[in-house]
């Protein structure tokens, strides 16, 4: 008879271990360099892998585990909510247009970050780097698929959730998510990690979860605050990996840090200028109000982005460049770019409107120099003229940053009447920028940036319509034609909010709740 | 470095002006008029009279503004890449100098927007 004999259980280490990087060999069949193609051509010295300091001790099994269980407690909040119509204590209906931009310029953004960690993940040659780069890789997966369950909800009653992937591909102010996100994951593995693992993660998504998930407690959205609490004890672990690879990094050769800190310059200006959208949604989309985009980023970047660059400074790393500009523009920002949406209302598949006094009592309040000044005049007339049934809408197409993608909407550094111009021949053509850190992304990598699908140039080109379209026959309506390659349903998703179906129904739905008639 | 890559790499620019069915880009920003969020894109023949944009196209973009009517166009002053320019109303943008992707700006003296706001 066999005799049993108790397994001897492993320490968390030596588990770790085991299930981590002991899975890991050297190639022998082939050489090195050919399994790990993408290792070195960035320019970016890795002399021993070894050395990387796991920043969390997970290992699959515990991953699902842990993710289970928040699974679980998420969708059965989702299931309440929607069961009890939740959709109908939100403040508003015009909250619900700030989590429109979320799933179709945010979710899609999830989906490219779990491509670009798997990717990486393949091609860092360091099993430590591997292993917590899968991890995020399907926690970006898992972020998609939950907001998507998440807001499903709302499209069956509201106007413009219908079509989100297909939109992120095609409509013109998604071109600045989209191609952010195909930048980063078209460039190295390394430039991969320093751009979203740690510009963005690090640096700035307090900027976008901060604002939107206390957006949706403030303004009792259930669906959206759960999948944000979710979210959060994963963002708190990729920050964590964020970091550890700019350290690391830094740590192997001094040669690594112009080219770390070239990167870190260039993407804490391409994703400021990408939460240029969540400036306008703090400050005009929300009903009820959290705080300021100005008061956002003197916390979360100028107090919080500040210690980290104090500690970072023995690295070597000082400050991105770009700071001083965008200190200027935080007076100015969410103003500019809401008035660009309402200029192009009739192309987007949400809804702007002005705001009310009250309103714009807040804003003079949260912007005392420059609210009063620049930006009351105009949205007054817009509001006197909307209310004459003359409402404004730009009907020629603007002018875009062949690096951002975003309308030349950004003003001067130092005067805010005056629209940036910035241009530069290369190779015989000239493109044009809205600042010097967008020209200086473009004078880095130009034969990256001449390929930019700028959506207003497809639009000449005539490739923004529907298949079989004849653009030269009699009475053809371009427009017509753009936003029905959009698969946006004019009418409905698109113009002002004030007449909108979405602020009918909201609001006979919402008294039928309450009243018997 | 023109682009980071494995191997030697070139990319298409996917805006030549062969792209635009005989048209050529010019943009066109109204200077201290900011309701207009940006200058605009507009895809003109090389062989449009410069005059017709200001008689036939400007007025359908720019028309909603209350100053658009208040124009003195001999005293508009034109700025091309920043620089100060002088357009020739009957001559073509091509014999203008005009090029694909070139930017003009107009300043109109005087008028500054919604109650001087360059709005």
């Amino acid at each position: 008879m066999d005799m049993q004999v108790p397994k001897k259980k492993l320490g968390l280490k030596e588990r770790y271990t085991l299930m981590t990087r002991d899975l890991a060999w050297d190639t022998s069949y082939q050489p090195k360099e050919k399994v790990y193609p993408y290792a070195d051509y960035e320019g970016i010295k890795i002399h021993d892998w070894d050395k990387w300091e796991d920043p969390f001790r997970l290992t699959m099994d515990a991953y699902w585990k842990y993710q289970a269980e928040k699974e679980r407690k998420l969708y059965a909040i989702i299931d309440a909510y929607s069961q009890s119509n939740g959709h109908l204590g939100v403040t508003d209906a015009r909250y619900l247009n700030a989590i429109k931009i979320f799933l179709t310029a945010v979710t899609p953004l999830e989906y490219m970050a779990h491509r670009g960690f798997a990717h990486a993940g393949r091609a860092f040659p360091g099993p430590g780097a591997r292993v917590a780069c899968m991890m995020q890789a399907i926690d970006e997966m898992r972020h998609a698929q939950t907001q998507i369950h998440s807001l499903s909800n709302y499209n069956k009653y509201y106007n413009g959730f219908h079509d989100a992937p297909h939109m992120y591909d095609r409509v013109w102010y998604l071109s600045v998510p989209k191609s952010f996100f195909d930048d980063a994951i078209t460039a190295g593995p390394f430039e991969f990690i320093v751009s979203v693992g740690f510009s963005f993660e690090y640096v700035l998504t307090n900027l976008l979860f901060v604002p939107f998930v206390s957006g949706a407690a403030y303004n009792g959205d259930m669906g959206t605050m759960t999948f944000g609490f979710s979210a959060q004890s994963d963002e708190a672990r990729h920050m964590t990996l964020g970091l550890e690879c700019i350290k690391f990094i830094l740590e192997q050769d001094p040669a690594n840090l112009p080219i770390v800190q070239r990167w870190i310059d260039k993407w804490t200006w391409r994703g400021v200028r990408l939460l240029s959208i969540v400036a306008m949604m703090m400050d005009y989309m929300l009903p009820k109000r959290v705080m300021s985009w100005k008061e956002a980023w003197e916390i979360y970047f100028e107090e919080n982005g500040g210690a980290l660059f104090k500690d970072l400074a023995r690295y070597g790393i000082r400050m991105p460049d770009c700071c001083e500009q965008i200190r200027q523009e935080k007076d100015h920002l969410s103003h500019q770019v809401w008035a660009a949406f309402y200029n192009y209302s009739a192309a987007t598949d949400f809804h702007t409107w002005m705001p009310d006094e009250d309103e714009m009592k807040w804003l003079s309040q949260k912007y005392p120099d420059t609210f009063d000044q620049h930006y009351r005049p105009r949205f007054e007339f817009w509001r006197e003229q909307q209310q004459k049934g003359n409402r404004f809408y730009n009907k020629t197409l603007p002018m875009l940053c062949q690096t951002c993608q975003i309308p030349m909407l950004f003003t001067e550094p130092g005067d805010p009447t005056k629209i940036c111009y910035r241009e530069r021949d290369y190779k015989g053509s000239k493109y044009h920028f809205c600042s010097d850190h967008c020209q200086h992304i473009f004078d880095n990598e130009p034969e990256k940036y001449v390929q930019a699908w700028l959506p207003v140039h497809q639009i000449y080109q005539g490739n923004c319509f529907p298949e079989g379209s004849d653009p030269t026959a009699p009475g053809f309506d371009p427009l017509a034609a753009v936003l029905e390659h959009y698969r946006l349903n004019a009418g409905r998703d698109n113009g002002d909010f004030e007449g909108s179906e979405d602020q009918r129904n909201f609001e006979a739905w919402r008294g039928m709740a309450k009243r018997n008639d | 470095m023109q682009v980071a890559a494995v191997k030697e790499y070139a990319g298409t620019p996917r805006d030549g002006v062969e792209n635009f069915h005989g048209n050529q880009l010019l943009y066109i920003g109204w200077d201290d008029h900011l309701m207009f969020c940006a200058p605009l894109t507009f895809p003109f023949p090389p062989t449009l009279r410069f005059g017709d944009i200001v008689e036939k196209v400007l007025p359908g973009a720019y028309g909603y503004h209350p100053d658009w009517a208040r124009v003195d166009w001999s005293k508009v002053e034109w700025l091309k890449s920043g620089q100060p320019w002088t357009p020739h109303f009957n001559r073509t943008l091509a014999e203008n100098g005009l090029g694909h992707k070139d930017v003009l700006r107009f300043r109109t003296p005087g008028l500054t927007g919604i109650q001087g706001s360059c709005s």
